[in-house]
């Protein structure tokens, strides 16, 4: 297992050195834009030229010199200084890091939960009413765009009832119960959106694993209901479910964007949106970083989860 | 396009002559996948006679009549500058018809042209395309998006490109399934021993196989970028206002009056939903009669 999970960290290098040349290229594309916007705040650029500016930020070198510089640091975990701010971009990000996180699993943890029920509910009870309406509604949350959804749950409910999300946002540590009650409902719009593909590869998979001779033998040796479906069908089929879970975390860090952008939710997504609406480049490539460790880390995760939930599956070195 | 789907049409029974067959197909076995696709022609025809069927212009201000909750004559109600929500919501289908079909179309292409050449070469072309398709979708599409507009600027004509770029190299991997299983075909193999050319072979022999697929994605495809597009110009990364996208209605200085005028919350967000699901539903039915071996995937 141990030459496993060390020969997958080594592979997750060349990607990682791919997309952080390619963030930081593109990124850059528009040389000086942000000197013109500092140029353009005179409390920040007081009494510099442009040259001046440039220099001070590093930003008259050739560009592979800016990378070679910035992954030289990315490599000792120092992804620089915010352009604006000048506060180190790795502390910002790990003060963001947790908020996302939460808020995705809490995200997944919903999307399960609504997701596995109904799959296995409507494959045990194929083609009745009840398995076309929870389809035709997870077909339908497919569709449902999050942030009308976010928009809906701003304004309807203020209007009928004078309540309205708290926008000013609590950490975990500090009031635990008041950060929930924020997350629940952003975290819910998430995770219904996310359960719609989860839940009809449920279905299909439970539906396949039913038909499998040793549910028939469980059936035939007395058992009820609940254990057969429960413990010979369930585990069976839920193992393409968890690949599914793992392929899903791009979309899940996606829609966290848009919704902490709704309900102002300090996590990486705003911070992007910040950080691009004033290209600041460290910021962004650091989001980048951060994101493509954490989905090449989920997915990890997933693979060695296959050893627990499939005593089949052996890793070798 | 329209001559490839004819020759995949050519393909089923021609009972009433292909097209005719396949609509009769639809109507009977996909009942909602046939619905689906009426109101996916709605929604187009109404995006191309948008000039025609709305009852104002898209950004006609009229002050006297502002934040008119939803009338006679005014079907949608008006937003804060008066203007109508229904031609505004007919003008943006217009704009998501064109993001939509331009978007996808170019995608498709993409997905095609990468997934044919590294499905049938193999060999190192195919290892290095593959390894550039992961570390590409490692990254949420949305970031993504955000990241590259932050650099090229909003503008209908650059979301169009990075959209088609974007699901065109994720939806090569498709294709490229497919293309490995056509391949191994005892036809493929003919054409070879008879000396034809790898474009020869690819344009004749591999490409009409692996159509069905293809006109799949595409369908699908264009329900993903017309939603995609809402979230960028939700986001103020799309086409900038006054354009009226449906994804900007629901943001910038919309969103402030929502409170006052809640219709102005509804119209943009429920065309949306209808015209994405129904774009889901008649891809789900399409899958199903084109290409039987995709059925029950994704």
């Amino acid at each position: 297992m141990l030459p496993y999970i060390s020969r997958r960290l080594l592979a997750l290098i060349p990607t990682l050195f791919f997309a952080s040349l390619i963030v930081f290229v593109t990124v850059r594309l528009i040389p000086g834009s942000v000197i013109d916007m500092m140029l353009s705040q005179n409390d920040i650029a007081v009494g510099k030229d442009r040259a001046q500016l440039e220099a001070a930020l590093g930003l008259d070198r050739p560009m592979y010199v800016q990378y070679l510089r910035w992954a030289g640091a990315a490599l000792r975990g120092d992804l620089g200084r915010s352009l604006w701010q000048n506060t180190p971009v790795t502390s910002q990000l790990l003060e963001r890091l947790p908020v996302t996180f939460e808020l995705g699993l809490l995200a997944l943890m919903v999307a399960l939960l609504v997701a596995i029920p109904i799959g296995v509910y409507s494959a045990v009870r194929q083609d009745t009413a009840g398995d076309y309406l929870t389809r035709s509604f997870s077909i339908l949350m497919l569709a449902v765009p999050s942030f009308w959804m976010g928009t809906l749950v701003m304004v309807f409910p203020s209007i009928w009832w004078g309540w309205s999300p708290e926008l000013k946002f609590v950490p975990f540590r500090v009031e635990p119960l008041k950060n929930l009650s924020q997350m629940i409902v952003p975290a819910v719009i998430l995770g219904t959106s996310l359960s719609a593909v989860t839940m009809r590869l449920t279905r299909t998979m439970m539906l396949e694993v039913l038909r499998q001779d040793y549910i028939r033998t469980a059936w035939a040796k007395g058992l009820t209901e609940g254990p057969v479906v429960m413990r010979h069908a369930l585990r069976n089929a839920l193992i393409p479910v968890v690949t599914l879970v793992g392929l899903q975390a791009p979309l899940l860090i996606g829609g966290a964007v848009i919704l902490e952008q709704i309900f102002v939710i300090p996590g990486m997504g705003l911070l992007l949106l910040e950080a691009v609406s004033q290209r600041d480049y460290p910021i962004i490539t650091g989001v980048f970083l951060v994101i493509g460790v954490c989905v090449m880390l989920i997915n990890l995760l997933v693979d060695l989860s296959y050893g627990t939930l499939d005593p089949r599956v052996r890793y070798r070195g | 396009m329209t001559t490839a789907a004819a020759e995949v049409l050519e393909g089923l029974p021609r009972e009433h002559g292909a097209f005719t067959g396949f609509l009769l197909r639809l109507v009977r076995k996909k009942l909602l996948g046939a619905a689906s696709a009426v109101v996916f022609v709605v929604f187009l025809l109404s995006g191309v006679f948008a000039g025609v069927l709305a009852p104002h212009g898209m950004n006609e201000i009229n002050p006297i009549n502002r934040m008119k909750p939803p009338s006679l004559e005014f079907p949608f109600g008006t937003d804060n500058l008066g203007r109508d929500m229904l031609s505004r919501i007919l003008y943006g289908a217009r704009l998501s018809v064109i993001i939509g079909f331009c978007a996808a179309g170019l995608a498709t292409v993409i997905s095609v042209v990468v997934g044919v050449t590294s499905g049938y070469l193999r060999g190192r072309f195919d290892m290095l395309m593959q390894r550039l398709v992961d570390a590409w979708m490692t990254f949420p599409d949305l970031v993504i998006l955000i990241a590259v507009v932050s650099v090229v600027g909003p503008g209908m004509p650059q979301v169009i490109v990075i959209l088609g770029l974007l699901y065109g190299i994720a939806g090569s991997r498709i294709i490229r399934g497919a293309v490995v299983g056509v391949r191994e075909n005892l036809y493929v193999d003919a054409a070879q021993a008879l000396g034809a050319g790898t474009l020869r072979i690819l344009w004749r022999h591999i490409l009409p196989n692996v159509l069905p697929p293809v006109i799949v994605l595409f369908t699908t495809r264009v329900g993903v970028v017309i939603l995609a597009e809402a979230g960028l110009s939700f986001l103020g990364l799309g086409v900038p206002p006054p354009a009226p996208t449906w994804g900007g209605m629901l943001s910038g200085s919309g969103r402030t009056y929502m409170y006052q005028g809640p219709w102005l919350a509804l119209a943009p967000g429920l065309c949306l939903t209808v015209v994405v699901y129904s774009i889901n539903m008649f891809g789900d039915a399409l899958r199903d009669l084109l290409d039987p071996r995709m059925r029950g995937t994704g």
